[in-house]
């Protein structure tokens, strides 16, 4: 790993953070509860998914501490099987689903379309009063008591054995998906109709292809979630039966219906990762994303197959054998656009000029990980190797590897690559680099023994294990503290750049995106005036122009 | 030499003990299953391999130090064909692969041996052809096909042997099936692997395979006495069911004799194979299964009977000759000779109330 270079920082005598910005145009908590600010309302929300990880990291800690022995020795098993719920719950509802879209997402697509906000700017705050309901709800259950059906919610477990707060949850869950509706509903509309002049969609960073097609998913698949939640809900209360064999129901029904979002949900979580790592790697490699078109219509081709796979959570499930054959086989289908992203970042570093800052190490993390996630996905799409290794520890490691190893690594690379535009300062660099080889090592060390764990067969979801099993949850335990320190970092140090990070200027990496030709942190309304698009995505050449043009241009000043 | 460190040594000797990385083999499925494991292990190697030394490659050789001005490139259509095609053909023979592994593991063999496990919260009750019943463990011959049907009595629960390397989730209100041939005698784990409420965890048992020899031996020592179709001739008489379910021309009921895998025309016209599930809708349900006929006064006995029930039930009408005696008992007979001479004057006693024709 060589040393940090920024490529162009400005000089620190004369730079200043300019006075009138969307961090400084108004003043009071009011100014940002009613604020329709695409990028207040994106930091509302960056405040409000760390609460909430923080949270779901700290269920994590437990849910790792009491399967340091094999015994039940910290917690009830009652109680471990709330915690787990909860982990899940929040981690999927109220930190990877709004994550990377309603933070950067929300900060940069009106920004790198060159648009002064999202299209419907009020409708983007009640998404986010709509998540900080849901979540509110979320820790009024933690508070009282929990639930305890597992984030799947699986009937009749959940509709007619359990004793916890069901209902309340999946109101939570109903509440904050419709967050997840306006958000990508707003999207869809803003990348059709507020586009600059000159921004056609090949000309869009890939980052926006991303965040589009996890749109359709969310406005898609969403409202299926919340059909399957009020279904569940009108089961428990008045038992209309639907789910219920008893009364004529299909327990498989349900199964089916909330994988139907629940499959399409991963993606949504996934793709604007993908987005991030497009715009990382072009940016630090100094050259256009290797195949554009393939990278951004891989994005779609994954939206698309990602509604036709749901059953391969339901190979063991008793559906017809030829059900399985067809979702192994889409299965199949989905995997190779992953592949297709894989190799083109890759070869967008071929005859690159490379550079080692944090955001990139982040986004290499993510390509080895989410390649290892991927990989081990097929062993999942597979029907025969299914049969074994699902519900067992290697399903729990390979949606770690793709959720935490893939979509967290790729957050955490987004938030170190804009932050400089986000608050007008930098981050530390040598320390940002440490805690994210910190976090490769401690997630490596966390996940990679529940592979093997799950090959030797141990169910997941188990408060207690055979005692064979132990060495490996050890293992697994001290690699989740490491990863747990290398969460923390960020915390403090970013915390920390808000006051004393160096002055970032308008582009401190060079990149060519539109959120990088304006000042940091933006105006309230973007830019000056309407931007015009004159040139390809990642036209690095174009770049340089500009910067020898705006160079003469100061000389003239200066001379005159 | 004395050991360096005595907590260390103990540590490692408890792991070598207790600790293969990698589950015993011992089904007939379990070597298919790893086979292709295997093989999709390698490919993910290389494909990681060669992902990581192209990252490491590119970085080293294209560093800023040592390439200070990228060239751009557009992209290249054979190269994206390439990792187009390749992974696709790769993924494609692990579809067919392990298609052929999945359509083996769920398709029983016509002479295995079948056991029913009823999985509950939180426990697995075997019920053996031979009236054994077992709770949290299943007692099974090497070497011989073992269908086990199984069902859930209320929530969803999952039937895993990891060293036979099959799982089959137990569902509600459904038959489900799975089978094995166990290659070697031991005690293997049998987990629930589907969250299934507060004791999940607990949910777990031994699988013993034993040699025919011990099996025999444990047939005998096991048994209640009845079989499985003489508990379900049992209920039959005490549900009544022979009121109506008799051989008399004005019976109000078919007859059930021989009425196992039958093709029957319903009342709705359907036409149906009266296997196990049917049979177990049919007396759950009965109003939807009325065979073509017969008015449909079959009161339902959801709630009356447990699924162990259903399920003696079901074994007795499997066994349904020509009247409505238990005629062959066991299935196991070849196994367990001593547990025929054991059935034989249970057989005799005047279970069944109705029936016989002259």
């Amino acid at each position: 790993m060589s040393a940090a270079t920024i490529v162009s920082l400005p000089d620190q005598s004369t730079a200043r953070i300019p006075k009138m910005n969307f961090l400084t145009k108004e003043n009071g908590l009011l100014s940002w509860l009613l604020t329709s600010d695409h990028k207040r309302i994106a930091t509302l929300y960056l405040i409000s998914i760390t609460f909430f990880f923080f949270i779901g990291g700290a269920l994590a800690g437990l849910i790792r501490l009491e399967l340091l022995t094999p015994q039940t020795s910290l917690m009830a098993a009652d109680t471990y099987n709330k915690v787990f719920t909860m982990h899940g719950i929040i981690m999927i509802f109220f930190f990877l689903v709004p994550s990377v879209p309603a933070t950067l997402g929300n900060f940069l697509i009106p920004m790198m379309i060159g648009a002064k906000d999202l299209a419907l700017p009020k409708v983007n705050l009640l998404s986010w009063y709509l998540y900080i309901i849901g979540g509110a709800m979320g820790v009024y259950v933690m508070a009282s008591g929990g639930v305890d059906t597992g984030w799947t919610f699986t009937t009749p477990l959940s509709t007619h054995y359990v004793n916890t707060h069901v209902i309340s949850t999946a109101v939570a869950a109903f509440i904050a998906g419709f967050s997840s509706v306006f958000t990508g509903l707003n999207f869809i509309v803003t990348i059709h109709k507020m586009r600059a002049p000159g921004m056609t969609w090949f000309r869009l960073p890939l980052f926006v292809w991303a965040n589009y097609a996890a749109s359709i998913l969310m406005v898609l698949g969403t409202p299926v979630l919340a059909i399957t939640l009020v279904l569940v809900i009108l089961e428990r209360t008045v038992g209309i039966g639907v789910f219920d064999p008893a009364k004529g129901g299909d327990p498989l029904l349900f199964q089916h219906l909330f994988w139907f979002y629940s499959h399409p949900a991963v993606y949504i979580m996934i793709l604007p990762g993908m987005g991030v790592i497009s715009e990382v790697i072009s940016t630090f490699s100094r050259k256009r994303v290797f195949g554009y078109t393939a990278v951004a219509f891989s994005s779609v081709a994954i939206a698309v197959f990602g509604f036709f796979v749901w059953a391969h959570h339901m190979f063991i499930m008793g559906i017809s054998n030829y059900a399985a054959l067809i979702f192994s086989l889409l299965t199949m289908l989905v995997a190779v656009p992953s592949a297709i992203k894989i190799f083109n970042w890759t070869f967008t570093l071929y005859k690159g000029s490379i550079t080692f800052e944090t955001p990139m190490l982040y986004a290499f993390g993510f390509m080895g990980l989410f390649t290892i996630g991927g990989l081990t996905g097929v062993f999942l799409g597979t029907t025969g190797t299914d049969i074994h290794l699902t519900e067992t520890y290697f399903i729990v490691a390979h949606f770690h590897f793709v959720m935490v190893g893939g979509m967290l690594m790729a957050f955490l690379s987004g938030i170190h690559f804009w932050w400089p535009k986000w608050t007008g300062r930098m981050y530390p660099e040598k320390i940002s680099q440490l805690a994210a080889v910190v976090t490769f090592i401690g997630f490596n060390f966390t996940f990679f023994p529940q592979f093997i764990l799950g090959m030797l067969g141990m169910p997941r979801r188990y408060a207690a294990y055979p005692p064979e099993f132990q060495a490996l949850n050890v293992f697994s335990t001290a690699g989740a503290t490491i990863l747990g320190v290398g969460y923390l970092l960020p915390i403090l140090y970013l915390t920390w750049s808000l006051k004393y990070g160096a002055v970032a200027g308008d582009n401190p990496w060079q990149a060519t995106g539109l959120e990088w030709q304006t000042q940091s942190p933006p105006l309230t309304e973007n830019f000056p005036e309407t931007p015009i698009m004159d040139h390809e995505a990642y036209d690095y050449e174009w770049l340089e122009k500009q910067n020898i043009a705006s160079q003469k241009q100061k000389e003239v000043a200066s001379a005159g | 030499m004395d050991h360096f460190s005595p907590v260390l040594w103990q540590f490692l000797e408890k792991w070598l003990e207790h600790f293969a990385l990698f589950p015993p083999e011992a089904s007939t499925v379990a070597p298919q299953s790893d086979a292709l494991f295997f093989f999709m292990v390698l490919v993910s190697l290389i494909g990681l391999t060669i992902v990581v030394l192209l990252i490491v490659a590119f970085s080293i050789l294209y560093s800023k130090k040592r390439h200070p001005q990228a060239v751009q490139i557009e992209g290249s259509t054979i190269l994206e064909a390439t990792w187009t095609i390749i992974p696709l053909g790769l993924f494609l023979v692990m579809f067919v692969w392990g298609a052929l592994l999945y359509f083996r593991i769920y398709t029983p063999p016509a002479n295995a041996l079948n056991i029913y496990v009823v999985g509950k919260q939180w426990m697995w009750k075997a019920e053996h052809e031979g009236g054994q019943h077992e709770i949290n463990a299943l007692h099974v011959p090497v070497g011989r096909p073992i269908q086990i049907t199984l069902i859930s009595q209320d929530v969803f629960h999952s039937f895993s042997i990891p060293a036979f390397r099959v799982k089959r989730e137990a569902i509600p209100g459904r038959y489900t099936t799975v089978w094995f041939e166990a290659t070697r005698t031991g005690t293997f784990h049998l987990f629930c692997t589907q969250y299934c409420g507060t004791d999940h965890s607990q949910m777990i048992g031994d699988v013993i395979v034993m040699t025919p020899g011990d099996y025999r031996k444990w047939l005998a020592s096991s048994t209640s006495g009845d079989s499985l179709a003489q508990d379900g001739e049992r209920l039959f008489a005490s549900l009544s069911c022979s009121a109506c379910h008799n051989t008399r021309p004005d019976a109000r009921g078919p007859s059930l004799a021989n009425v196992y895998n039958a093709r029957l025309t319903l009342s709705s016209g359907q036409a149906v194979t009266a296997d196990d599930a049917y049979l177990r809708d049919a007396i759950l349900n009965p109003s939807e299964h009325t065979t073509q006929g017969y008015a449909p006064i079959m009161p339902t006995y959801q709630g009356q009977v447990s699924e162990e029930g259903v399920i003696a039930l079901v074994e007795y009408i499997k066994n349904l000759d020509s009247d409505y005696r238990v005629q062959q008992t066991l299935n196991t007979t070849e196994l367990a000779p001593n547990i025929e001479e054991k059935a034989a004057p249970a057989a005799k006693a005047p279970a069944a109330r109705k029936g016989v024709t002259p």
